[in-house]
């Protein structure tokens, strides 16, 4: 019989057994979870998937049967994924992302957020100094469908109304709120988005961004209500400017490390900085949102000066509490 | 499922599109790109299923208000479910089902490490926080013309910027989209071959023979190579009414080439296929032994 003479076919046949039990058992965890597997069924595994592969190995240079090195190409690489991964749930996922990698990502861009504060902070004295200087300049830096009203040429007395909300107006306001959150959450994520276009329109935005609010205080300054302002502004703006501070630092990681690949290929370096400045972002998204609540809340219930800046200040050293001394361990062990 | 599994088998492997990952084991393991349309063709189900979930939640929570005094806290309350589902929709999935998603799983695909380690959860989370720009973003911009945030030059730039990213799976050879490259992922063919009887043993139950019916010298088999043998191959499993015609092209064109005299009976042909399969396999293979790879009919060096 020709069989009993063909090398592969002899190959095949005193090993395809353990490639059936092998292929039962990925699919079984494959459906529904490495749970339904016995015992002796998990120890068995990782032998069983060492036994693929090197049939694999020697299938690929003895075996002109393209069915059967196919097969185990499949076989391998799914029992590889099955045991190289994280047996994670999601809620322990979450939590991880909460507890560690989210204040341990923040910490590792910390040069990028003096850089992005310090542009911001540029931003907001530039602008200051010359809308004091000449009013006129308020426009350059504050476009009119945001300025709403709050322009050089209104009195005192409007712009004061526009910090307190009157109580008719407190429902408008939070649906306002709400929208009004979804708009700087955007630049935020935009500041980061743009750190892939090499960080230069990441500082653009920081830029533009400390002017807006650099000519909104100089404004405000004019009329001396800065200190009401202030505590307008405060209420939420601790939160929503810090994020859009990391947004813009997770930008700027995001954009060196691919220019200074530093030890790694370009690729790796991304691959590496990149996932954590994302995860950078992803907190933001969670701090935009929780400033939109701020604002629409908050604000419009919240009506005395000192006790607005006392919520916006506590919220700020929540904040950098937070990012400052969370996750300081591990909590499982293994690195990213 | 089962349906999926038959469109999977059937499909023929694309050698362009195998990528490489080394196994700590150190033997290199061949996985298979997932194509751009399957992708785009998992994203759209996804965002059906998820847009279905918004205004589920949405008609959900106007019951409970009633539509006419739905209110602002009603409508607040279907501003945090859309968020929720938005950002949490395909974190969620891809951490319960490593790497997939239901639009995913029916496509077949799967999201994996680029560089063979375990996809971590810190990767899911980046790959899909990047959809935001990659998909939402982009839909806001043609929805409402201003969901970037800013305006004037800046908007131009990036409104460019946001194109280039969504166009970004187009223009590397790993079909890489932005959320891919920073979290150092790559999503492919979910590996699914079924193993089938082997050539060699289906033939001797097919025929059962006790004396070979067909005899090939040594010069009718030094005439092809792996690849011709492995294209044969793909043919004797072919069994469609389609299969039948293409080995009847087939064996015609075998026979003229190693210079068959003898006609062979239309209703014998298959025989006479896998009879030849089976003999220059076993001559390919042993020459594979002895370090010789002849890797197809126009590979003559000795």
């Amino acid at each position: 019989m020709v069989s009993q003479t063909v090398k592969s076919y002899q190959f095949r046949a005193e090993r395809q057994e353990k490639w059936t039990r092998l292929e039962d058992m990925v699919q079984r965890a494959e459906k529904d979870g490495m749970e339904t597997l016995s015992s002796t069924e998990i120890f068995e595994l990782p032998h069983l998937y060492k036994g693929a592969l090197s049939s694999l190995s020697v299938a690929r240079s003895i075996s002109l049967d393209k069915n059967v090195v196919d097969y185990l190409e499949a076989l391998v690489a799914r029992a590889y994924f099955l045991l190289h991964s994280q047996q994670r749930t999601v809620g322990v996922a979450f939590k991880r992302l909460v507890v560690y990698s989210l204040p341990s990502a923040v910490r590792a861009i910390r040069q990028e957020i003096l850089v992005s504060v310090a542009v911001f902070i540029l931003g907001l004295i530039a602008a200051f100094m010359l809308v004091i200087e000449n009013p006129d300049w308020y426009f350059s830096f504050v476009s009119q469908e945001l300025a709403q009203g709050r322009q050089p040429t209104a009195s005192v007395e409007e712009l004061r109304e526009g910090l307190y909300p009157k109580p008719a107006e407190v429902k408008d306001l939070d649906i306002f709120a709400t929208q009004l959150f979804t708009h700087n959450s955007r630049v935020g994520i935009l500041a980061f988005a743009l750190g892939f276009a090499l960080g230069l329109p990441t500082i653009w935005l920081l830029f533009t961004n400390g002017a807006m609010l650099g000519a909104f205080l100089a404004l405000y300054h004019s009329k001396g209500l800065l200190y009401e302002l202030g505590g307008w502004l405060i209420i939420h703006g601790s939160t929503e400017i810090s994020a859009i501070l990391l947004c813009g630092a997770a930008g700027l990681a995001v954009a060196r490390h691919y220019i200074f690949p530093g030890k790694y290929n370009r690729m790796e370096a991304l691959a590496h900085f990149g996932k954590q400045a994302a995860i950078v972002a992803f907190g933001c998204i969670i701090m935009f949102f929780a400033a939109g609540i701020l604002e629409g809340f908050a604000r419009q219930l919240v009506t005395s000066d000192w006790l607005r800046y006392a919520t916006g200040l506590t919220l700020f050293a929540l904040w950098v509490g937070y990012f400052l001394f969370g996750g300081r361990a591990d909590p499982s062990g293994d690195g990213a | 499922m089962k349906k999926r599994k038959d469109k999977q088998t059937k499909r023929p492997l694309n050698v362009k599109n195998l990528r490489e990952i080394m196994t700590p084991e150190g033997v290199p393991m061949r996985l298979e790109l997932g194509e751009r349309g399957d992708r785009a063709g998992a994203v759209m189900i996804d965002l059906a299923i998820m847009f279905g979930c918004i205004i589920a939640s949405a008609v959900a929570i106007g019951l409970i208000f009633g539509f006419s005094g739905l209110g602002r806290l009603g409508l607040i309350l279907i501003l945090l479910a859309a968020f929720f589902f938005r950002n949490f929709y395909f974190m969620f999935f891809e951490l319960r089902w490593q790497g997939q998603t239901p639009g995913k799983r029916r496509m077949g695909l799967k999201v994996i490490d680029r560089f063979g380690r375990p996809l971590s959860s810190e990767a899911v989370f980046a790959r899909n926080m990047m959809r935001e720009i990659e998909i939402f973003i982009p839909m806001g911009i043609v929805l409402s013309g201003n969901a970037v945030g800013v305006s004037g030059l800046m908007q131009l730039f990036a409104f460019i910027w946001v194109l280039t990213l969504v166009c970004l799976p187009m223009m590397n050879k790993d079909n890489l989209r932005a959320g891919d490259l920073i979290a150092g992922t790559m999503v492919v063919r979910e590996p699914r071959i079924l193993l089938a009887t082997d050539m060699v043993e289906k033939t001797e139950r097919d025929t059962n023979l006790k004396a070979p019916e067909f005899v090939f010298t040594q010069k009718h088999l030094a005439a092809y190579g792996v690849y011709e043998l492995q294209t044969l191959e793909t043919l004797l499993r072919n069994t469609s009414p389609e299969g039948q015609n293409k080995r009847a092209v087939a064996g015609r064109a075998i026979m003229k080439k190693i210079g068959w005299v003898d006609p062979v009976p239309t209703g014998k042909l298959d025989v006479f296929l896998t009879a030849y399969y089976q003999v220059l396999r076993k001559k390919l293979e042993g020459q594979l032994l002895m370090g010789k790879r002849k890797q197809d009919k126009f590979d003559n060096t000795k």
